[in-house]
């Protein structure tokens, strides 16, 4: 178990190490984001913003111009909406290599409740043009991915969490920015998750397949630009497909899956995430029984739309 | 120090400039006309006197930066990118056109321009991010940003200027196009904005008053900028709005509407005659 932030901390060390362009910012959540690794290691190439994260952005777009890579941390909520226009106009729009990295993503942030929870930020970001959007399932996985995204030209939006994630890739597993993984093959029905709910779904795979349910499960880290390959090949070979996702069903990870399927492969779908409300205080696993992110949520789904594809 | 061109000839240039500025306007039908032509000057002190560029190579390493942050002036600063051969002059009759590089607010990709801009308030936070990221370089090159003063209702100016003070920012100069009006109206009936020197002073700022039509000032302002170490500066550069043409001066009517056919013959007439008066 080990937070997908931890994952960024070390992979952004790793950087530092071997790549002097490379630079943090962050505002006023320097040890929250695990920018504060960096900055302790290297303290020249680190800049504190304050609360300002506007400003923190847009100087990120100038930094990138003159040759930087700047990976601008903060939570989540503030990184997308507080400074979408920034994010639009300095740095989308441009198409530079910022690296935009939102912390404390999905409901599972707690205690701290609806202001703090980051459950639309995936679609407040999806939608601008040149924007890339990595989701980490672990640590391993947050690592790897920071570490790659310096290889992609234009911006790119990292969206992790706060609490322990169980590990479930090893060190060793391939990983590409743009490739969905398939955990597991299967052919009676797709399940397409990313982050924390790629565990979630592992778990409803061993629930399904007592069932005598042959589930195949994708790990869709790259909700954009998304493997349109591997989606469709998935929806015409099981003929159902569930996507799980801790954000809004509007705009997220399922949205990208149904924009892409609705064109190329149409299969009864089912998305699990959270349906148009805010979040609210309270334990992560009391917050992801509640909003139904938990594997026997993925069970039903996937009953359901089995159950679809027969009917139809 | 760099020696200054003669004044003379600058006045000639910003009235060639403010005649490129106009004749594109009236084709493209439609543009910021008013604070365009409040902006020359500034445009010339820094371009044929002030900035380290090479026209030939815009991306050379040790070039000075300079940031439009109000997009909106751009046929300004187009005319004079073209003048100092960064792409043809025939391009500036595109302006605004479909499939054209000169857009409507600045777009990159057109040689020459350092930022996209076009939504208020950004331009000093980006100015402020080439300059942390020259500095690591240590190459001695300085960024230059101009700012409107309606620009600095957004919150976002007054962030970028704690972190420039913060950071002790010595390369970095900020000019103020103060020309006083807003699309609303006076800036200071939109929103007060009295004591504005002794504000950028708070902020940690060194302020410089000067008017933003006397092109010699304006050098001695920059020299002047650049001179300040461990902070960094501003200067407050007191323009009119529509500056040059009678009809258009002070008429906030111009703020983003284009001269007529007309209107354009009867300017060029008044920039004729001030030509000849120098």
């Amino acid at each position: 178990m080990k937070p997908t932030r931890d994952g960024f901390g070390e992979g952004l060390i790793e950087l530092g190490r071997t790549n002097k362009d490379v630079v943090a910012m962050c505002a006023d959540l320097t040890e929250s984001t695990r920018a504060g690794w960096f900055k302790d290691k290297f303290p020249d190439r680190f800049f504190s913003f304050g609360v300002s994260e506007q400003d923190m952005y847009s100087a990120a777009a100038g930094l990138a111009l003159v040759g930087k890579i700047p990976f601008a941390s903060t939570f989540g909520v503030f990184a997308s909406g507080r400074a979408w226009d920034q994010i639009r106009i300095s740095i989308a729009y441009m198409n530079l290599g910022v690296k935009i990295v939102g912390t404390h993503g999905g409901i599972s942030v707690g205690a701290d409740g609806a202001t703090h929870q980051a459950i639309e930020e995936i679609g407040l970001l999806r939608i601008l043009p040149n924007m890339t959007i990595v989701v980490p399932c672990d640590a391993n996985e947050a690592r790897k991915a920071t570490i790659k995204c310096v290889d992609i030209k234009g911006p790119v939006y990292l969206r992790l969490g706060r609490n322990p994630a169980p590990t479930i890739t090893k060190e060793k597993d391939p990983f590409e920015i743009g490739k969905a993984a398939t955990l597991r093959d299967g052919k009676d029905v797709t399940i397409i998750a990313c982050g924390l709910m790629v565990k979630e779904a592992l778990l409803a795979n061993e629930e399904l397949s007592k069932k005598g349910i042959s589930a195949r499960i994708i790990n869709l880290h790259t909700p954009k630009p998304i493997d349109r390959k591997t989606i469709v090949k998935a929806a015409r070979e099981t003929g159902a497909v569930v996507t799980a996702e801790e954000h809004l069903t509007f705009c997220g990870m399922g949205s990208a899956v149904s924009e892409v399927l609705s064109e190329e492969a149409p299969v009864p779908m089912r998305m699990i995430g959270i349906r148009d409300r805010f979040g609210e205080s309270g334990t992560p696993d009391q917050l992801l029984k509640r909003f139904g992110l938990t594997s026997s949520d993925i069970v039903k789904a996937a009953q359901e739309v089995i159950g679809l594809k027969k009917s139809g | 120090m760099k020696k200054r061109p003669d004044i003379k000839e600058l006045k000639k240039k910003a009235i060639a400039i403010r005649k490129d500025i106009l004749t594109m306007l009236e084709r493209a039908g439609s543009g910021h006309t008013g604070g365009s032509l409040s902006e020359v000057e500034i445009l010339v002190a820094l371009y044929y006197y002030k900035l380290k560029f090479d026209a030939k190579n815009p991306e050379w390493e040790r070039r000075d930066r300079f940031v439009l942050s109000k997009g909106h002036g751009c046929p300004a600063l187009y005319a004079v990118l073209a003048d100092v051969g960064f792409f043809p002059k025939k391009e500036l009759m595109t302006l605004r056109q479909l499939g054209s590089r000169l857009q409507g607010h600045p777009q990159l990709g057109l040689p020459g321009l350092e930022i996209s801009s076009g939504s208020l308030g950004q331009g000093l936070s980006i100015a402020n991010g080439m300059a942390l990221g020259l500095r690591l370089n240590n190459n001695g090159c300085r960024v230059y940003c101009l700012i409107g003063d309606g620009e600095t209702n957004e919150g976002q100016i007054w962030e970028g200027a704690m972190t420039a003070s913060h950071y002790n920012l010595d390369n970095i100069c900020v000019i103020m196009d103060r020309n006083h009006f807003q699309i609303d109206g006076l800036c200071c009936d939109v929103k007060e904005m009295a004591q504005l020197k002794s504000r950028w002073e708070a902020f940690g700022w060194h302020s410089i008053e000067v008017d933003g039509h006397d092109v010699e000032r304006l050098m001695e302002a920059l020299d002047e900028a650049e001179k300040i170490k461990r902070r960094p500066a501003i200067i407050i550069a007191d323009t009119v709005k529509g500056k040059g043409i009678s009809f258009i001066e002070h008429n906030n009517k111009f703020h983003g509407v284009a001269p007529k056919k007309e209107e354009l013959k009867q300017a060029l007439r008044e920039l004729d005659k001030q030509l000849k008066k120098l």
